[in-house]
């Protein structure tokens, strides 16, 4: 009898506590402030230093490879585009403008992976951010 | 400092980093997400070497 009702550590339903409301709201904004910055104030230790350490390497590469810093714009559909990508790494993007760093045209030929490599890094910081929230909200634990 | 990487170079870096944020954002168990990531980054290094072949195909 006792033994039917028993289960397994492994058996046992994922505990998706959500956090206070207030980090709802927190976590998603810091994540996209700071890469892994998210995760971090959560708690999850490994997956906010692994993310913070992917998008940053992945930003510093692509302004090494001299890749091309969108700014704000209204012109074509990709520079927008562009733009909105850039932006996604928050802090590292504002930084990188405020510091004039990245380069406005593709110097040269490789130049064009460091520009697909800061796109992406921003694209990734905003999933990163999305994934914070729905840990706050504890729709994933 | 400039850095200029080779395409296979600079695409297994990419296949690394965008391995593990997929890994960790999309699966919720650790076992899940470092398979679905060595998953995404065998994708990745496959679809260089298909898109490689196909290139050199196309070239002869």
């Amino acid at each position: 009898m006792a033994n039917s009702s028993k289960t397994t550590p492994a058996e046992a339903p994922v505990a998706t506590v959500p956090a206070s409301p207030s980090m709802s709201v927190i976590a998603p904004a810091v994540a996209w402030l700071i890469p892994g910055a998210g995760h971090l104030v959560q708690k999850r230790w490994i997956r906010g230093l692994l993310i913070m350490a992917s998008i940053t390497i992945m930003f510093v590469l692509g302004l090494l490879m001299q890749g091309r810093v969108y700014q704000p714009n209204g012109g074509d559909i990709l520079d927008i585009l562009g733009f909105v990508g850039d932006v996604g790494a928050g802090g590292l993007y504002i930084v990188t403008r405020v510091q004039g760093w990245g380069h406005g045209a593709i110097a040269h030929a490789t130049a064009d992976y460091g520009t697909k490599f800061l796109i992406v890094a921003g694209l990734l910081n905003f999933i990163c951010a999305a994934d914070a929230y729905h840990i706050a909200i504890g729709k994933k634990p | 400092m400039t850095l200029e990487l080779s395409h296979f170079t600079a695409a297994v870096l990419f296949s690394v980093f965008a391995s593990v944020v997929f890994g960790i954002t999309q699966r919720s168990t650790s076992r899940d997400q470092i398979r679905y990531g060595l998953y995404c980054f065998a994708l990745f290094v496959g679809g260089v070497f298909l898109a490689g072949w196909v290139m050199w195909i196309l070239r002869h």
